[in-house]
């Protein structure tokens, strides 16, 4: 296997995946995920609560096992692959960050809302400071436009970030706007650039291959797409695709399609497919973990998840704000049974 | 009837927020606000407002023999305030700490003012504190609370760069205070900035886990109810925005705080907290410093 990479490709199951199983993942399926990833020579595995770290809660779900014990397992099998962790600034803090770098994690993601950039200088800074490698990750970046995303992506740059990433957190960004995105940080910012996108409407796979014609080199992919709402770029068939197209990434494609098939198929709870909920969360341009609490919301109060959803984007909700989708939920049922 | 005289350091947003407050109270009187920059707004309007607007810091009040205070509210830095405190305790000045530097014992204006009447400096924890913890307190005064959680989402004009740059301090003094105030076994925060326009108002939404088996809805219900009155009466602009929800022996409260736009606009629910309970709190104290002078 060659070590010469034109992309490098951080994969997000572990981590991003934790959503789509309720955040119930067992040191024994990190260990064996990891190592298949470690084998199949992917540079980088990110492990941590779906909301990052210290995300266990009552807002977001709380994990059936620690997240520190996972990240322990993921760098125990992974010789070649660095482990990633993600933080969200007002979740978790430098105190589990440092925990992380304690066990093994080579590099930190910090998240934020595409416009809050500003909440995450000490984050990178002590990440830096512990040696690992940073990411500013900003999140829900189709509700900014394209010079706020740059105002930020400076600001990730100059806070000492390695990499700063497009994250379409609600899959609702068309390939013509990542375009665009892409392109305006390439001329604006001298660090890495990333793309992380989720399959809402289908078009990871064209968004990914647009960021990386514009210069992205930092691409997120989750393995049979086990991530949040439909999941992320399905890591396997990217390599298989940029194997066509002449774009080394330096992972094995029948390692990862092996993975895909005798390990994470089985784990899944269901089929990661593009269903009514996960459509409407790209449709709508709403963070893509909030399809299952929506579903189990429209099941309580006997309403539409797609009606909450919608109802969601319409007031401009967040990344995190879970708490709103009960509220809003509670508020459709009352308002029909007036 | 006499008021009980008051001083405020710091001449920024909070600082001036609290001066017109204060200017409402009928047991305190604003003597002086007290900054470092002489062509500050804050202390351009104190001085307009007839207050002394002293330039030269808590040193240049502490030096004039003219200006005097009982109580001193710190509005200005957790790096500042050390210093504050130190020289406010050599003079004898009871100290009402806003910011995150927690030299004295934390203080939810409607839950636990009482145990600290005597105490010479006492901190006001956090925004999400002040909001959520009479909730925690209001269930853990029927079921005890094995653990608490509470999610405070504000908009992103309303925080400052102070609080950006210090986001993990708030949750980590909520977190304890939740424990510690609350009085849940155990307590975690979680903080959300949101830049929609118009701003949206501060929500805050609290869960809690009561031990098993203790659970009394009906209880809870009527103690929630009993909470939100106390803290409406400094903070008009603090509601549910929906009935809590019980499911097992989880409380899921949903609450709102609208600023009441004294100087800071509507939207700072989380500000106006801030100032209101500060204010509260150093009611409490004249009326009990007051009571010892009749007495």
């Amino acid at each position: 296997m060659t070590n010469e990479r034109d992309i490098l490709i951080t994969e997000v199951a572990l981590r991003d995946g934790s959503h789509a199983v309720s955040h119930q993942f067992t040191v024994d399926q990190v260990l064996k995920v990891a190592k298949a990833l470690n084998d199949a020579n992917v540079p980088y595995i990110e492990v941590s609560h779906g909301d990052g770290l210290a995300g266990s809660s009552l807002q977001y779900g709380l994990s059936r096992t620690n997240e520190l014990e996972l990240i322990e397992a993921a760098v125990s099998v992974a010789d070649k692959s660095k482990i990633a962790v993600l933080l969200l600034p007002g979740i978790g803090t430098l105190h589990e960050l440092k925990e992380a770098a304690n066990l093994g994690a080579k590099m930190a993601r910090i998240a934020t809302h595409v416009t809050e950039a500003d909440v995450a200088p000490q984050h990178i800074a002590y990440a830096k400071e512990l040696g690992m490698e940073t990411v500013g990750f900003l999140m829900m970046n189709h509700m900014a436009p394209v010079d706020k995303l740059v105002e930020q992506a400076k600001l990730m740059e100059s806070y000492g970030a390695d990499s700063v990433y497009v994250v379409d957190s609600a899959g609702y960004l068309l390939p013509g706007q990542v375009r665009e995105r892409i392109r305006a940080l390439k001329q604006s910012v001298g660090i890495n650039i990333g793309f992380h996108g989720h399959n809402n409407l289908s078009l990871a796979m064209a968004n990914t291959l647009v960021a990386i014609e514009e210069g992205a080199t930092r691409i997120d992919g989750s393995v049979r797409c086990l991530g949040a709402g439909a999941g992320n770029t399905q890591t396997e068939v990217l390599v298989a695709v940029c194997e066509r197209m002449g774009i080394k990434t330096g992972v094995d494609l029948y390692k990862m399609m092996d993975l895909a098939e005798d390990i994470i198929s089985p784990l899944l709870p269901v089929p990661q497919e593009i269903t009514k909920d996960s459509l409407t969360l790209g449709y709508a341009g709403v963070y893509s973990s909030f399809a299952l609490h929506s579903k189990r919301a429209a099941e309580k109060f006997g309403v539409d998840s797609r009606d909450i959803l919608i109802e969601l984007g319409k007031r401009k909700v967040v990344g995190g704000q879970e708490d709103m989708i009960v509220e809003v939920a509670a508020e459709i049922a009352k308002s029909k049974n007036r | 009837m006499s008021k009980v005289k008051v001083a405020v350091l710091g001449s920024g947003n909070i600082g001036t927020d609290l001066m017109i407050k204060l200017g409402r109270s009928e047991l305190l009187e604003l003597t002086a606000v007290i900054g470092i920059d002489p062509h500050s707004d804050g202390l351009r309007r104190a001085r307009e407002m007839g207050y002394a607007g002293v330039d030269t810091g808590i040193d240049g009040f502490l030096a004039d023999p003219e200006l005097e205070a009982d109580i001193v509210f710190d509005a200005t830095s957790a790096k500042a305030h050390l210093y504050n405190a130190k020289v406010l305790k050599e003079a004898g000045i009871k100290v009402i700490d806003m910011t995150p530097a927690a030299v004295g014992p934390y203080v939810c204006a409607a839950v636990n003012i009482d145990e600290h009447l005597e105490k010479e400096n006492i901190n006001l924890i956090t925004c999400g504190g002040q909001a959520t913890i009479p909730m925690v307190h209001a269930v853990k005064r029927v079921s005890p609370v094995e653990y608490a959680e509470i999610v405070a989402t504000i908009s992103s004009k309303s925080a400052g760069p102070g609080t950006r740059a210090n986001i993990d301090e708030f949750t980590e003094t909520t977190s304890r205070a939740i424990e510690v105030v609350g009085g849940a076994k155990k307590g975690k925060a979680i903080m959300i900035l949101n830049p929609a326009e118009p701003p949206i108002m501060m929500r805050d939404t609290v869960y809690t886990l009561v031990e098993e088996g203790t659970m009394d809805e009906e209880g809870i219900r009527k103690s929630i109810a009993e909470m939100t009155e106390v803290v409406q009466s400094y903070v008009p602009g603090y509601q549910l925005r929906t009935e809590p929800i019980f499911e097992g022996n989880k409380v899921t409260i949903f609450i709102q705080v609208e600023g009441a736009g004294d100087y800071l606009p509507k939207y700072s629910g989380n500000l106006d907290i801030m100032t209101a309970a500060g204010v509260k709190i150093a009611e409490e104290f004249a009326k009990n410093l007051l009571k010892k002078e009749t007495v």
